[in-house]
């Protein structure tokens, strides 16, 4: 435990394991949520720009410092309860829907025994947990006793459930193709650059691209994002809320879609492996925020889809696309 | 140490994060209620009607078909988790060949719910 402590032989930071696990999370917790924090001044700079604007450039060098300023006056603003709220769901709403978020980051493993727990159902976990997200919006959207968040609500859990599918049966695929539920072992299996994406030449692409569609419409992003319509449903299940209870909201959607695209690179780009090039960290953190950026890109170049074409393309498309992609990977397991 | 411990240290964190930025926020805020300000937001109208009123059947017909679905990923999992343990003792067209039936008839029920226009949103 010296100032600089050296990964030791057994991957821990520290000598003790809880420990490890203690200062990893807060670690990793802090750490996420400061990118999901700026990842907000990144897309609205990104935004800007594609559209021909200069976006934020008050605060600070290049508006640097926005999330900071966005922070502090959410803090002041006043926390307004609308007198026919469901009082105790409403409160619990907003603090449920970022421990869900941040949850998911227990599994993830960030380096090579860099991970806070390293469970054998890694894949079930991190899939059950950013799912439960549903739960806290659909909490919010009744409890707030408004039309637009509770129809908000309801769309978020039909199209959760919807997309769920799809999502679940792409990630069979690393499941088939390594043998295992730990997400490490899922890792270690690409190790050499035999991404999932990219190797069995068939199944792996198509699978990497159903996964991160269907983890676009689990995080109520851009094509996917009618729960929150805005020209349709104000601002879906947050519109009764205020302040930081807001923010809490939208730093949750932030922090979930940058957890999603950290699943997806660990299920499908090769985790912290990167072959000839070594192994570390920052290949990690480079591949999450390059999927992260593509969300952004996504998300401003696309329009929304409509409820029924919604709907539609998951039932009819995605779910059939999926039992094939589950056989066609067993298969490729078989003969290779 | 059980491996559960550090998700519950994580889910700790994550709670004291949470609680610490609303508490803060309770701590800083204002909070002078008025009748217009915790009335029902629509837009500035009067609100009409009542909120709790009965949802159409398309959403719980979404719910069934996902726990149709769903339950079939509880099989899933744990047969592609031992695939290639169970590629070890028994032939691989075996193998391959219960899943592909298992996932053939997954897939008629998914054609009748197609056919029946259980996936027909509008």
């Amino acid at each position: 435990m010296n100032g600089a402590p050296p990964v030791a032989a057994s991957g821990l930071l520290f000598n003790s394991a809880p420990l490890h696990a203690l200062v990893l999370g807060l670690v990793v917790v802090s750490l996420c949520m400061g990118v999901a924090a700026w990842s907000i001044w990144y897309e609205r700079k990104f935004a800007a720009r594609m559209q021909n604007r200069p976006g934020p450039t008050e605060v600070g060098p290049w508006g640097l410092l926005q999330p900071i300023a966005d922070g502090l006056k959410m803090l002041q603003k006043e926390d307004i309860v609308p007198a026919a709220v469901d009082r105790p769901l409403f409160e619990l709403a907003p603090l449920l829907v970022v421990v869900a978020s941040l949850g998911t980051l227990a599994v993830i493993p960030w380096g090579d025994g860099l991970v806070i727990a390293d469970l054998h159902i890694g894949v079930l976990f991190a899939l059950a947990l950013s799912s439960l997200m549903l739960l806290p919006v659909w909490m919010a959207g009744w409890a707030s006793n408004n039309k637009y968040a509770l129809l908000g609500g309801m769309r978020a859990i039909a199209q959760g459930v919807s997309y769920e599918i799809p999502l679940l049966l792409a990630a069979t695929v690393p499941i088939v193709l390594a043998g295992s539920f730990r997400l490490g072992d899922i890792v270690e299996a690409q190790a050499g650059l035999r991404w999932f994406a990219l190797w069995p030449p068939g199944p792996g692409a198509v699978a990497f691209v159903l996964f991160f569609m269907a983890s676009l419409a689990e995080a109520n992003r851009i094509p996917f994002d009618i729960p929150e319509a805005e020209s349709e449903l104000v601002a879906g299940v947050t519109v009764e809320y205020t302040g930081m209870k807001f923010g809490m909201f939208y730093l949750a959607e932030y922090l979930h879609t940058l957890i999603a695209s950290a699943i997806a690179a660990t299920l499908f780009l090769g985790g912290w492996d990167m072959g000839p090039l070594g192994a570390g960290v920052h290949w990690m953190v480079l591949k999450t925020l390059v999927l992260f950026a593509v969300i952004f890109w996504i998300r401003w170049s696309w329009l929304r889809l409509r409820a029924d074409q919604l709907m539609a393309l998951s039932w009819r498309w995605l779910v059939p696309l999926g039992l094939v992609l589950v056989m066609a990977s067993a298969t490729w397991v078989v003969l290779a | 140490m059980n491996p559960y411990v550090p998700v519950a240290f994580a889910i700790l964190i994550a709670i004291v994060f949470s609680l610490v930025f609303v508490g803060l926020s309770y701590y800083f805020g204002p909070r002078r209620p008025t009748k217009t300000k915790t009335a029902v937001y629509e837009c500035g109208m009067p609100p009409v009607g009542t909120t709790r009123q009965r949802f159409s059947v398309k959403f719980y017909m979404v719910a069934v078909l996902f726990l149709l679905f769903d339950l079939e990923a509880v099989f899933l999992y744990p047969w592609a988790t031992q695939y290639s343990t169970l590629l070890d003792s028994f032939p691989g067209t075996f193998v391959l060949g219960e899943m592909a039936v298992f996932l053939g008839v997954l897939f008629i029920g998914w054609f009748y719910c197609l056919k029946r226009g259980a996936f027909q949103w509008d």
